[in-house]
């Protein structure tokens, strides 16, 4: 016998793995679940949470920086909240519980908890990779969350919020969601601390674009400062599809938020854009993997990063062109305004090209303030406080403003405005 | 009103003297162009004039209304009405220019502890001064100079003179890069300005903004230092022989 094979959990893994056994048999589901479940738990135990030797974690070593998991508390109260964008409709999920009187009209909408119970749920289960300890983690705790259907052809005027709300504890969250040929949707999935103490947050979005489906997606997260987040999209584009996908970081303590996408239909259309706040002694990492599978489809992604503090953060951007995925045009930026000789960004992009005739680059910068910037709006009376805080703010509005929708541009923009008065 | 005296300053990062004792008196109401050669520090100094980090003074003093402002930063000199007209205003992504534009004058007005403007006042202003200045209203929606022709911007940088209403402007090179159509309209747009409390420096490298902005004194700078002061006479007699009598004389 090799000594190697023994492994030394941590006191995280060893939560874990406790929380699982002490709850396994109140976890919803039915047989299928639960032994999907356990087997998901099982690889995780194998294989440990990812350290800096695993390439796809080589930012982020979950093992070390997870250091505790917080127990599983009873539900406290927590009411809904206003959506950050008026008129939203919205759907909450209060302690990682469906609010189930939250519907809304012409779409079908069910508690994920609900699609356990009927063993339906069973396939989504799944890790994505050997790597993949977000889907592991979610696969094995998850709890509820929200299917949502929205028919071919539907035209959903108002965002749809889908509020994550939470205090401490353990909160594992799902979102089925699919979008039927030619739908127009926004989604907004929120994820907001509203009372004080540490949470482990996994929340893992199931989203299929059906042919010509028009769809924004706004993923605004916003933990408390001793909270773990662990997100992950899956998104599976059709032929003709156009999906502008928005990821907004202003919060948490240890933040992970993984883009899986497979561009899966010709003429499909992909527009990443990506805001991050990083403040106080946070690390925040988005990764995408993103597979333009099939020829004639584009994308473009930019990353703007904000680094005050002891905050440190991560973009891994990998982009994989299919062998005969044609005419694939492709671009990444990401840009870092890094405001402190304590904080850190690291950005990595990774092109896989198997295809010969398609336009693919990446650019990446990292950047002070421009001193010709402050310069020309103290000339014009501007305080050199308030003249930096504007120049942060415009670093990120051209992203935002992108968007083109008066209500989501303000109030992304009041998200990102507070967020800096906080810690500028 | 402004009074420069045994100036002498550099480029902070690697103490290349650029002004070698200036001395300059400009009276309030008073037009003075400063005219010099490439490379003499026609704006380096209009840069220390508005208080730029990237240069120390290192002798010498410079008096605004009898006070030394060397110790002031740029926003708390525009704020006590110093005005510099970039010859190369930067384009800012991401800023509006009516939010620049109100953030700016309302922050000034906070500074001299006078009362923010309402949004109706401030829309008005704008308004009212773009009109003057044929600044469409188009222009004012995109972001601070982004896209902006050469002229537009430096009818953007008067425009923001006017809402400013500074007591001392400082131009620099405004005439660089623009045809004289472009040229007239700044040129009226500085001289609706004029007032017996309010003094213009204008820098320009040659004669022909001058005869849009007539001078009430000229002056010639060479490595650092005024050479020559007159009258507007002097700009004349520069356009016809060139620097290098000047110069010669002054050698």
């Amino acid at each position: 016998m090799n000594m190697q094979t023994t492994m030394r959990f941590t006191a995280a893994e060893t939560a874990l793995v406790e929380a699982f056994g002490a709850q396994f048999g109140d976890l919803p589901g039915d047989g299928a679940v639960a032994g999907r479940r356990d087997r998901l738990l099982d690889d995780l135990k194998k294989a440990g949470l990812p350290t800096r030797r695993i390439e796809a974690w080589h930012y982020t070593d979950l093992k070390n920086l997870l250091r505790t998991v917080p127990d599983v508390v009873p539900v406290p109260a927590i009411d809904p909240i206003a959506p950050v964008v008026e008129g939203s409709k919205v759907l909450s999920v209060l302690q990682g519980e469906a609010h189930l009187k939250s519907s809304i009209e012409g779409l079908d909408i069910t508690a994920f908890k609900e699609k356990l119970a009927d063993g339906s749920a069973v396939t989504g289960l799944t890790a994505l990779d050997k790597d993949d300890a977000i889907g592991r983690i979610n696969g094995s705790f998850v709890r509820d969350g929200f299917a949502i259907t929205v028919p071919a052809n539907a035209e959903i005027e108002e965002p749809i919020e889908m509020q994550v709300l939470h205090g401490a504890g353990q909160i594992h969250t799902r979102f089925p969601v699919s979008f039927g040929a030619a739908s127009r949707a926004t989604i907004i999935e929120r994820h907001q601390v509203v009372t004080e103490g540490a949470a482990l947050v996994s929340s893992i979005s199931d989203v299929v674009l059906e042919d010509g489906a028009e769809v924004t997606w706004i993923i605004l997260q916003q933990q408390g400062a001793a909270d773990t987040h662990l997100g992950q999209i899956r998104v599976r584009l059709g032929a003709n599809a156009k999906l502008r996908l928005f990821v907004v970081n202003a919060g948490g303590k240890l933040v992970r938020q993984e883009l899986r996408i497979d561009v899966e239909g010709e003429g499909s259309e992909l527009t990443l854009r990506g805001v991050n706040l990083l403040g106080g002694e946070s690390h925040t990492d988005v990764t995408l993997v993103l597979g333009h599978n099939v020829p004639h489809t584009n994308s473009t992604e930019i990353i703007r990063n904000v680094v005050f503090d002891k905050a440190s953060g991560a973009f891994q951007g990998m982009i994989r062109v299919a062998p005969d995925a044609q005419k694939t045009d492709a671009k990444m930026a990401c840009n870092t305004l890094l405001l402190t000789d304590d904080g850190d960004f690291s950005a990595k992009p990774e092109l896989e090209i198997f295809a010969d005739d398609v336009v693919c680059g990446h650019g990446a910068t990292v950047a002070d303030i421009d001193r010709n910037h402050l310069f020309y709006l103290m000339a014009r009376g501007v305080p050199e406080n308030k003249a930096r805080a504007m120049l942060v703010n415009a670093f990120v509005a051209e992203i935002v403003e992108e968007l083109d929708d008066e209500k989501l541009v303000e109030a992304l923009e009041g998200v990102i405005s507070t967020w800096l008065e906080r810690h500028a | 009103m402004l009074e420069i005296k045994n100036l002498h300053a550099r480029i902070a990062e690697d103490g290349t003297e650029i002004i070698r004792g200036l001395n300059l008196t400009v009276k309030p109401g008073e037009i003075a162009a400063i005219m010099g050669p490439n490379g003499s520090g026609k704006s380096t100094l209009s840069y220390i004039l508005s208080g730029r980090e990237d240069y120390e003074v290192t002798d010498g003093d410079i008096l605004y209304n009898g006070e030394s402002i060397l110790e002031l930063d740029p926003a708390e000199r525009a704020a006590k009405g110093i005005f510099l007209a970039f010859q190369y205003p930067v384009e800012i992504p991401g800023v509006a220019t009516m939010q620049f534009l109100k953030v700016a004058m309302n922050e000034q007005r906070k500074a001299r502890g006078e009362a923010e403007l309402t949004t109706p006042d401030f829309m008005r202003r704008v308004k009212d001064a773009a009109e003057k200045l044929k600044i469409d209203q188009a222009m004012l929606r995109r972001p601070l100079n982004v896209g902006f022709s050469g002229g537009e911007k430096k009818r953007a940088e008067i425009l923001q003179m006017a809402l400013l209403e500074p007591k001392l402007c400082v131009l620099d090179e405004t005439d660089s890069g623009l045809d004289i159509d472009a040229l007239k309209i700044v040129a009226d747009g500085v001289n609706a300005l004029k007032s017996p409390d309010r003094a213009t420096i204008v820098i320009t490298h040659y004669q022909r903004l001058l005869d849009y902005i007539v001078p009430d004194s000229v002056h010639v700078l060479y490595k650092g230092r005024i050479i020559r002061s007159g009258d507007k006479s002097l700009a004349l007699e520069l356009e016809e022989n060139g620097y290098a009598d000047i110069i010669g004389e002054a050698a």
